[in-house]
């Protein structure tokens, strides 16, 4: 159990709006990396993509979906990181997502963790949990979280970054 | 244009930049590329229920009970 946990950085989308967020120069001190987003598009388009290190090959996953009656599982090669709330559900309601990277800075292949909630205040709603792998060796310098459509992030949207160190 | 965020670790200084041309070609791209996908694994769930419903059907057919049925899932 890690016993640091220490914010890096954090970002909150404003007026405008936000096609994409990227956190870079990401420090090689920590053992492990969390990034925790409360997200909404201001668009249908709420599937979102991962891009380590602005790398967009060799990743593939798999998807655990529920939404309280059904569950389904799929799997795929290729960056996708579950949905947040979209414009379609219940407004101002943001959507919770979690990743979690372990031994980012090491010269293995990366792997990462999901899961992610979709927020429709009470009416249908999905949960994610998904298990990536990045096949790549490169230490992580950059995450970024983008659409894979025309999704943008809505106003207020919030993403912070975690180290975590086990000593 | 749409803008992204970007968040330097190093300083905590976040910068807005806007999609070049090139970027939002490709998340074009990227988006018919996954809906393809997304429609691929949509229609293989469904022909998994399906399936599964037609042996339902066809063990209902047989004489089992919705239990028996129900613990073979």
């Amino acid at each position: 159990m890690a016993n640091t946990y220490e914010a890096i950085a954090t970002v909150t989308v404003g007026s405008g709006g936000a096609a994409d967020i990227t956190f870079s120069s990401i420090p090689a001190t920590y053992t492990d990396l969390i990034v925790k987003l409360s997200g909404r598009s201001t668009t249908s388009d709420a599937d979102m993509y991962i891009a380590f290190n602005s790398n967009t090959s060799n990743y593939s996953r798999r998807v655990l979906r529920g939404n309280g009656s059904a569950a389904s599982s799929t799997s795929g090669s290729d960056r996708y990181v579950g949905t947040i709330d979209s414009s379609g559900e219940t407004a101002s309601t943001f959507g919770n997502w979690e990743i979690y990277v372990p031994n980012y800075a090491g010269s293995n292949n990366k792997s990462y963790s999901i899961d992610s909630v979709e927020e429709n205040n009470a009416t249908q709603a999905f949960q994610y949990f998904i298990a990536g792998l990045w096949s790549n060796t490169s230490a992580i310098t950059s995450l970024k979280l983008e659409f894979i459509a025309a999704g943008t992030f809505a106003q207020y949207s919030t993403a912070t970054l975690y180290g975590i160190k086990n000593s | 244009m749409s803008h992204k965020l970007i968040v330097d670790c190093s300083t905590g200084v976040t910068t807005e930049v806007e999609l070049t041309a090139e970027e939002v070609a490709q998340r074009e791209v990227d988006a018919v590329a996954f809906a393809e996908i997304k429609a691929a694994e949509e229609a293989a769930a469904q022909a998994k229920a399906d399936a599964k419903a037609s042996a339902q059907a066809k063990l209902a057919a047989l004489g089992l009970t919705a239990d028996e049925i129900a613990a073979l899932n």
